[in-house]
């Protein structure tokens, strides 16, 4: 009785144990294979993650709101905040250089400025914001040079930042104006060895004054001379001055809008290059460099800012193009702050809205109204996450901004860009740069084109030898050397790319480079001599052709192309000699102006040619081997010849099939990084000769991704490079899946 | 001419056509192998040395060198690269002479015309001593030195030298077997104790007696530093006792320490068995030993050695993940329209670039799963990361990745390929779904997920791009396997076969003198993954014999 129970317990424990192993059993494959699918799905959400804020709008969040140190008693004639956003200066109009926390308005430092008594400020620019370096001109035609700057220091383990006021060319106020009147314009530029400065006085005079330091016999520095003169092609009341760092070329403006531009290379004779019109008929309402200082904003009463620079004409005469525009607020533009380390700017208007923007992309990124009131003055923190406004009231704003990826946008990578300093628009990318005034080339264009134009020549020559063997190898081989034609090639599939690449750079390039004609001369002969052959073996006595079992012509024509292609490329020095006097690259770069590049589309085409033909291959051959052999015997039966058969009814089943396999060659060959790193120059150009290297997207993440900062923009866009040959191969491949799951139903309805 | 036309008519040139495809596919592929083959296989042979005389611009020097190369070249190409009294409708030859000497000469390798060469000769006495530094040396047996002093000269000297070298090279073991495990071992030491100590001030806990603990156990590992610092300087002092002196060609003598010297040796005397067993010194050193000289000399062994740990990495984990994957879908999942999205889509991963798979790799892995993971487990070590960085672990992960719709479909094909009267059989003897899985169909599907992972081997083997964004390096300092805890560094980079090749054929300084490595790397990584390939295909056609036997 007891043993029964005994027997039924242990019986339902190992019931138990199996109904939970089951269960068990089920629910790791379920979530092992679910987790499977998802990290291959988290494959592209990942990476769309990482693209995304690229194409984000910019957003502004305020951070406080005081009166403005130092009280209204005197306008603000300048406004900026050091790199941290923690310390802000305020310069005002009698003369008082205040340092303040941007958190809260409270002073930090407060400095006069070494004015000589009866003096006032008559004018004031802004040499160079990035360096900090300020110009003010006097009542008694004198200018003061100011440049702030700022120190960290950690005691305790705190950030204290400490302003400094320092005076380049001394507290001594520099004399422009001999008669001493007062200045109302001013640009000044240059700090050590050579200063150069315009200002406009009272009466009407336009000064044009250059100071150089000679020649040292010392260790002391010598003295700086000075020469000044008058310029009088000036025909316009400047409202607006402005001076290029080079100090090179001189801009005035007034406010109706009218421009003239000096080029002042040669100090001793500036030029007047041009007078132009920077608006249609609105009124201008500031003009300012953007960083660089190559390229001039204008804003005009009516909302809309435009950016102009230099252009070099044919007669390589520079004038003053309009390059693009912007027209994303409405009221007169107020004030304008540009970016210290990328081609963006801020503009603030009259109803005190504040609009994000970057020029080379030509992004509005933000429109937002700050406060009420009209905004007088804009600083930008250096690092363009922060910004300062003064309204009309007297306060001032801190705002927080968030603007990390301004420099991308559909237009920037797909749109030909007039980039600073080119003579038209173009499709240029260049990322990397040396120093932060250089404007980023960011166009996917010639990338793109790179990988179109090395796929397109890869499938020049796979497509037709996979397609072509693939009919043979189906169709008409003898079974026996299929089984080991088809795995042989098909094991060329699994060849480390790397090491078709590494052939294609050390050993082809050199060879096609010294062998052209040949090369040309094989692609022409081979099939020829393919041909000849045939017909000389078909008119063999019927005993000699019979030693050759039906199905082994390939083996037999092995040697055929062997001595063929030998011949050919053997012979190409005496066609040099005979044709191309001696070198068909001198000859072609002479006759018919083609540069030759010696890693270039040729070389890619036949690696990448050779690394794509069994991908095609087998795929095809599996399309037309598949069609049902009552087909074939039905077509033959009726009279048909064989090649008949063929073209009328197999392939017209097939070309689905063959279809797919050229798609999915597409795909690899759209993928391929190894070979194209390794044959081609890597250059960005967009030359669809054969004979010029390029660069594709897929090396460009290779040579680029290893330097890229993370979460930079170059980095996000490296990302989206990734994520566009991601969607365009997983595309094609669907397709071509998608078609022969396709075939493969219709071959079982036959 | 009527036959010509008909014969088209046939279509039969078409036919023909199509069958010269077929042949020149082979013609490339077995081309490309044989071109592999030769040129990887021929570099270790020991070429012989040529001493001749170089008539140029009317001086006359006397060379000594190895024939690399010779092509054709016209005239008037020569005539502008500058050289005088090219015939413009000629055609010479031109010869790559390896000339070594690097130090003396400024490079390895120049070409000479082969008219201007005079007398070329096979002096046996010519010695060629390969050199840890600069290359190989050329010239003849002078001096061997013993601190200074001459202790054999001329013909005799050779026996001499060949002692010494042995010493030498023992004595060069021993520094190197001192350098890399014990002084390595106690540097490896000292950084575990500051990271434990680091640790501890992290987590508010460093008192009295763990400082105590931490200053006794470094001074113990400091005095025993200072012990094999003693003995690595005798050993180096023993080392530098001997040096060799080679008259080169023109006259120079050049003294080598024999601590720099790998081997000397003289190909011309050297009878076809010497040169066969030189040959296989060579082949050992190329599989065994470390790479010097950037890489352009020496072994691969580190490579080697890195490419079968990442494989091997991730084929645990690719497989066990590939095959649930694919019994969930082919035996869990209900068949419908998602199942068949889904598997279309995992067959199309496989045609995703490589590169794509790298740039996930390196964000998502690297940057973010490795960056939290630092974060969390090893705060001791920042700002410096530890596994935030690519390595070993992420780059087997991103080809475990890449490689697992292979496992994938492979698996469920053998999985479709049982038939289902076994299924049916086992569940209608009272077996559980599961149990008729883990008995039957897995047992009889293995063939098809070993072919699965065989291909995936392959395919992550010869796999480079991925690995540039992930974890492989040119020059790695140590092996990801060595004899400090915990033995395998999954956190290390490492070297590649694959990269190598990339690395030595395009970054190297000295790409001419690299290239024949390059070719035998290739030819090794070839070799491998061909292998590989033919192994999985003799084993899906064995699978399918038998399973046509258990259909009928």
């Amino acid at each position: 009785m007891l043993n029964r129970i005994q027997i039924r317990d242990a019986q339902a424990r190992r019931w138990r144990l199996r109904l939970f192993k089951e269960h068990l059993a089920r629910y790791c494959m379920g979530i092992g294979g679910i987790a499977v699918i998802a990290a291959i799905a988290l494959i592209f959400i990942y990476l769309v993650k990482v693209v995304i804020p690229l194409f984000m709008p910019a957003s502004l969040e305020a951070r406080a709101s005081y009166p403005a140190p130092g009280g209204h008693a005197a306008a603000t004639l300048y406004l900026a905040m050091e790199e941290q956003n923690e310390v802000g200066l305020r310069v005002t109009a009698d003369g008082r250089v205040l340092f303040f926390k941007v958190a809260d308005g409270m002073p930090v430092a407060e400095y006069p400025l070494p004015l000589p008594p009866r003096t006032q400020i008559t004018a004031f620019t802004v040499s160079d914001e990035v360096q900090g370096q300020l110009a003010f001109g006097l009542s008694n035609g004198t200018v003061l040079l100011v440049r702030h700057s700022y120190q960290s220091s950690y005691p305790d383990g705190r950030r204290v930042i400490t302003p400094l006021l320092e005076y380049p060319l001394g507290e001594q106020p520099l004399l422009i104006d001999s008669k001493h009147r007062p200045l109302r314009q001013l640009a000044a530029q240059g700090a050590d060895d050579q200063v150069t400065v315009t200002a406009w006085t009272e009466d009407g005079r336009l000064l044009f004054s250059h100071l150089q330091r000679g020649e040292s016999l010392f260790d002391e520095p010598a003295p700086l001379q000075q020469q000044t003169q008058l310029l009088e092609a000036a025909s316009i009341r400047p409202d607006f001055m402005l001076l290029d760092r080079e100090q090179r070329s001189l801009y005035l403006a007034n406010r109706s809008g009218e421009a003239q531009y000096f080029d002042v290379t040669d100090k001793a004779a500036p030029r007047l290059i041009e007078t132009l019109a920077l608006t249609d008929g609105a009124q201008l309402t500031g003009v300012r460099f953007l960083t660089g200082q190559v390229s001039l904003l204008a804003a005009e009463s009516n909302g809309r800012i435009s950016q102009w620079f230099k252009v070099r004409d044919e007669q390589n005469q520079s004038h003053l193009q309009k390059i693009r525009q912007f027209r994303a607020q409405r009221s007169p533009i107020s004030a304008l702050a540009a970016e210290y380390g990328r081609k963006g700017f801020i503009a603030a208007d009259e109803a005190g809205k504040v609009g994000i923007y970057y020029t080379t992309s030509e992004r509005v990124l933000k429109v937002q109204r700050l406060v009420a009131q009209p905004i007088t003055h804009l600083a930008i923190g250096p690092r363009a996450n922060g910004l300062l406004a003064e309204d009309r009231d007297g306060a001032l704003h801190a705002w927080a901004i968030d603007n990390p990826h301004p420099e991308i946008s559909m237009k920037a990578l797909w749109g030909k860009i007039w980039y600073e300093g080119y003579q038209a628009p173009e499709y240029v990318w260049q990322s990397t740069s040396a120093n932060s005034d250089f404007e980023p080339k960011l166009s996917f264009m010639p990338l793109a084109f790179g990988t179109l134009k090395a796929a397109f020549y890869a499938m020049l020559l796979a497509v037709p030898l996979a397609i072509m063997g693939a009919i043979y190898t189906a169709s008409f081989m003898a079974p026996r050397m299929r089984r080991v034609v088809k795995p042989g090639i098909e094991i060329m599939e699994a060849l480390p790319t790397v090491i078709l690449g590494f052939l294609a750079g050390l050993w082809l390039a050199p060879v096609v480079e010294d062998n052209l004609p040949g090369i040309i001369t094989m692609l022409i002969v081979v099939p020829l001599g393919i041909v000849a052959f045939a017909f000389v073996w078909q008119r063999l006595p019927p005993d000699v052709r019979g030693r050759v079992p039906e199905g082994w012509d390939a083996a037999l024509l092995i040697p055929v192309v062997v001595i063929l292609g030998w011949a050919a490329v053997a012979s190409s020095p005496w066609l040099e000699v005979a044709f191309f006097d001696g070198s068909m690259r001198h000859w072609m770069a002479d006759e018919l102006g083609i540069d030759y590049d010696q890693r270039n589309a040729l070389v890619v085409g036949l690696a990448m040619g050779f690394a794509v033909i069994p991908t095609i291959f087998s795929m095809a051959e599996d399309a037309i081997f598949s069609v049902p052999k009552h087909l074939w015997n039905g077509s033959l039966a009726l009279g048909a010849t064989p090649w008949q058969t063929l073209t009328r009814v197999v392939l017209l089943t097939a070309s689905p099939g063959i279809f797919a396999a050229i798609m999915i060659g597409f795909g690899r060959a759209i993928g391929e990084t190894m070979i194209v790193l390794m044959a081609t120059g890597n250059t960005a150009v967009m030359d669809p000769s054969i004979f010029q290297g390029m660069r594709t997207l897929s090396a460009n993440i290779a040579v680029e991704m290893p330097e890229s900062e993370v979460a930079s923009s170059h980095y996000r866009l490296l990302f989206l490079a990734a994520l566009i040959l991601f969607a365009f191969t997983f595309v094609f491949n669907t397709l071509g899946e998608v078609v022969r799951q396709h075939l493969r139903r219709k071959y079982s309805n036959l | 001419m009527t036959r010509l036309k008909t014969w088209f008519r046939s279509g039969s040139p078409w036919i023909w056509l199509n069958a010269g495809a077929v042949s020149i596919s082979i013609v490339l592929v077995v081309g490309l192998l044989l071109m592999i083959a030769v040129r990887g296989l021929g570099h270790f042979w020991p070429a012989a040395l040529v001493e001749m005389e170089v008539s140029e611009n009317g001086q006359t020097l006397t060379l000594v060198g190895e024939l690399r190369d010779s092509e054709q070249v016209h005239g008037t190409v020569l005539s502008e690269s500058g050289y005088p009294g090219a015939d413009p409708a000629a055609m010479y030859t031109r010869l790559l002479v390896k000339t070594g000497n690097r130090d003396l000469y400024g490079s390895d390798f120049r070409w000479v015309m082969e008219q201007d060469l005079r007398n070329r000769r096979y002096p046996p006495q010519l010695l060629a001593v390969e050199r840890r530094e600069w290359g190989v040396l050329y010239g003849y047996l002078a001096q061997v030195r013993e601190n200074g002093q001459v202790v054999a000269s001329g013909d005799g000297a050779w026996q001499v030298l060949q002692q010494r070298s042995r010493r030498a090279l023992e004595l060069y073991q021993r520094i190197r077997h001192l350098e890399q495990s014990d002084i390595g071992a106690i540097n490896h030491q000292l950084e575990r104790l500051r990271l434990k100590e680091r640790r501890r001030q992290l987590d508010g806990e460093l008192d009295a007696q763990t400082q105590a603990y931490l200053a006794a156990a470094r001074s113990d590992l400091q005095s025993q530093y200072q012990q094999h610092m003693s003995r690595q300087e005798q050993l180096y002092q023993q080392i530098a006792r001997d040096s060799v002196v080679i008259r080169t060609v023109d006259g120079r003598e050049v003294e080598v320490p024999l601590s720099k010297v790998v081997r000397s040796y003289r190909p011309n005397t050297m009878s076809v068995f010497a040169k066969i067993g030189f040959y296989g010194e060579k082949l050992w050193e190329f599989m065994a030993d470390e790479p010097r000289e950037a890489n352009t000399e020496g072994g691969i062994f580190p490579a080697i050695f890195g490419t079968v740990m990442m494989v091997i990495i991730m084929t645990l984990i690719v497989t066990p993940f590939g095959v649930i994957a694919a019994i969930y879908m082919r035996e869990y999942a209900r068949q419908g329209l998602l199942t068949r999205i889904i598997r279309i889509a995992v067959n199309n991963l496989a045609g995703v670039p490589a590169i794509v798979y790298g740039v996930f790799g390196l964000g998502f892995f690297v940057y973010f799963l490795g960056g939290n993971l630092d974060q969390l487990f090893f705060p001791e070590a920042l700002p410096a990361p530890t596994i935030g960085t690519p390595g070993l672990l992420w780059s087997a992960v991103t080809l475990a990745l890449l490689t697992v719709p292979v496992v994938i479909v492979a698996t469920e094909e053998g999985l479709s390929r049982v038939p289902r009267n076994i299924r049916e059989g086992s569940l209608a003897l009272g077996a559980t779904k599961a149990e008729t899985l883990w008995r039957t169909v897995l047992p009889m599907a293995s063939p098809a997920i070993m072919t699965g992972m065989i291909l995936a081997i392959a395919r992550a083997a010869g796999e480079v791009a991925p690995l540039m964004l992930v974890g492989v390096v040119k020059l790695a300092p140590s092996l990801p396997l060595d004899g400090n805890a915990p033995f395998l560094h999954l956190d290390r980079k490492f070297m590649h076969l694959g990269f190598h090749i990339y690395d030595v054929g395009f970054q190297s300084p000295n790409v001419e003198a690299a290239r024949p490595l390059v070719y035998a790397t290739a030819l090794l990584l070839v070799l491998v993954i061909v292998v590989l390939n033919l192994a999985a295909i003799s084993i899906r056609n064995r699978l399918r014999e038998k399973y046509r036997a258990l259909e009928s």
